[in-house]
């Protein structure tokens, strides 16, 4: 396993560059979550309208690359869609850091996928793998958490 | 012993990581074993393994001996003057919850304070917090300078006529501060107040004096010092041993137990309830003649050098920050790098066999305080060399390199 494999150009991209941080406005569920060991932390904000929709997500946090990476990618895949699909991407995005399966939705696209897919290196290194799926914990905490 | 030689008696750097030789900069967090104390180990198991102080066949006079032996090896190395005074305890935090725990729970009541400092680990914190909550008595924090450095007067500042306990560390694990025990020791003894050092940094990498010093507890993890894991000594000063109640109840540690009365046994014996570590201390005493055999003073100079080189090195790169600037340091250099997170850091230096530490290391009251989330920790111990540095300074290149800074 290459160093390069867990640090992909669109990994360095999201963590210099995260999508959707900070308060979105008119937030009806939230969660956060804190790695006591290391320190890392992520909240997550989501608005879920009248349809089961996630009309609105983002997250605050601090942490490592690949946690906050891991965030951005959470909300860019997720916003917009509706409670059960993304329910769905996100056991996929935790079953693929478990048993290495492949992310397979038809209804991401081909990008999506490509993106989501990036933070599958992580599986090589144990210790990481916490880094990686706490946005995604705390995404389905906050969706059965209302305000 | 020679320094240069001595990666040789560590079993440990015989094999290779991801391909790399093992460059091993995590001593605070444990240090390596030499091989004579892995050794011992077995040899005790395999020839005179018994249970201590209990039964009177041969093993186990044989075992109880070597036991005591340690106490006594332990009480000469750090000057103490009883061997009632050593206390064999699970680790440096079994020592600081021993002491909150009986001296705590007899002097420190509503509206007493406990002198801390922003310089602790949370093993010299939380058992003190726990105290807080059932006494309601107060915790106070002496400050730390922009320097990572906590003196004199600022203790001076903090102590009341209410202050019960004060309980602070050797060596910072994260600035790498040496602080000013001595006269902190001196001040609040012309005060009249107890005084715990938490000793687990300190330990290792300085001699030790605990009657020059005057401490009253002073807290050692053996792990720290090339012994081995679980064990820990709390070395406290015959008075106190003599007035303390015991800890934990159970088996050994009684006088006579009746139905209706139970009296105790004295100290050591007193502190230490049920089966005791005991492969783990009859080893120790292996490790404290390896440090013997170097000798403490070459330890500090050797330690101290390879420091000055990595702390030289390391501030030729503007892009490292490293935390605290202290006059005297030990073994300690803990940093972080302008957008790299500490957790990638350690990753990227493990790709090249280099391990350090990243995280809080145990110290959120002094990361909150310099307002960072987390740092890298590089620590030396006595199989480091400069090459070891020079290793950790090009890892921390290639950092950058991944990260395109």
């Amino acid at each position: 396993m290459e160093l390069k494999e867990l640090y992909q150009e669109i990994i360095l991209d999201h963590a210099k560059n995260p999508r959707n941080k900070g308060k979105c406005e008119g937030y009806n569920h939230d969660a956060k979550a804190h790695n006591t060991l290391c320190g890392d932390k992520v909240h997550i904000y989501l608005k879920l309208d009248e349809n089961k929709n996630i009309s609105r997500l983002s997250f605050e946090g601090e942490g490592c690359a690949i946690s906050l990476a891991s965030a951005s990618i959470l909300t860019d895949t997720l916003k917009g869609r509706d409670l059960q699909f993304s329910k769905k991407v996100t056991d996929d995005f935790l079953n693929m850091l478990k048993n290495k399966s492949k992310i397979t939705l038809n209804s991401l696209t081909d990008d999506q996928i490509t993106t989501i897919s990036s933070l599958s290196g992580v599986q090589e290194f144990p210790m990481r793998i916490k880094c990686a799926t706490m946005a995604w914990h705390t995404l389905l905490s906050a969706l059965e958490k209302k305000v | 012993m020679e320094f240069s030689n001595i990666k040789s008696k560590f079993p440990i750097f015989r094999q290779k990581i991801k391909g790399k030789p093992l460059i091993y900069l995590d001593s605070a967090n444990s240090s390596q074993k030499p091989k004579l104390v892995i050794d011992e180990i077995s040899r005790f198991y395999e020839t005179e393994f018994s249970n201590v102080g209990r039964s009177v066949h041969t093993l186990a006079v044989k075992a109880t001996n070597k036991f005591e032996e340690t106490r006594d090896l332990m009480k000469s190395y750090i000057n103490a003057k009883h061997r009632e005074e050593i206390i064999f305890t699970k680790g440096a935090t079994e020592a600081i919850n021993l002491v909150a725990n009986t001296y705590g729970e007899k002097y420190i009541n509503t509206g007493d304070e406990i002198l801390i400092t922003e310089l602790e680990h949370h093993s010299n914190y939380v058992p003190w917090h726990y105290l807080r909550k059932k006494k309601g008595a107060i915790i106070k924090f002496a400050s730390v300078n922009e320097n990572g450095e906590i003196n004199v007067d600022e203790f001076k500042k903090q102590i009341t006529e209410k202050t019960k306990i004060i309980a602070f560390t050797h060596i910072s694990n994260v600035t790498g501060t040496v602080m000013p025990v001595k006269k902190v020791i001196d001040l609040a003894k012309s005060k009249n107040i107890p005084v715990l050092i938490d000793g687990t940094q300190g330990a290792p990498h300085s001699s030790l004096d605990v009657q020059d010093l005057g401490c009253d507890f002073y807290a050692i993890s053996c792990h720290k010092m090339y012994g081995p894991n679980g064990l820990g000594v709390l070395y406290a000063k015959k008075h106190w041993v003599e007035k303390l109640p015991p800890y934990q109840g159970g088996g050994g540690m009684i006088s006579e137990v009746k139905k209706d009365e139970i009296t105790y046994a004295d100290s050591p014996t007193k502190f230490e309830a049920g089966t005791m570590q005991t492969a783990e201390v009859v080893a120790f005493a292996k490790s404290i003649k390896f440090i013997q055999n170097l000798g403490i003073k070459n330890i500090e100079k050797h330690e101290s050098n390879i420091l000055e080189y990595g702390l030289e090195k390391l501030r030729k790169d503007n892009s490292i920050n490293i935390i605290g600037n202290p006059k005297n340091r030990a073994s300690i250099i803990s940093f972080t790098i302008k957008g790299i997170h500490p957790h990638d850091i350690a990753t990227i230096l493990d790709d090249d066999g280099v391990a350090i530490r990243a995280g809080h290391h145990c110290c959120q009251i002094l990361h909150d305080k310099l307002g960072i989330p987390a740092s890298a920790r590089a620590s030396i111990g006595v199989y480091n060399d400069k090459e070891d540095i020079d290793v950790l300074s090009e890892s921390i290149k290639k950092c950058k390199k991944v990260f395109q800074i």
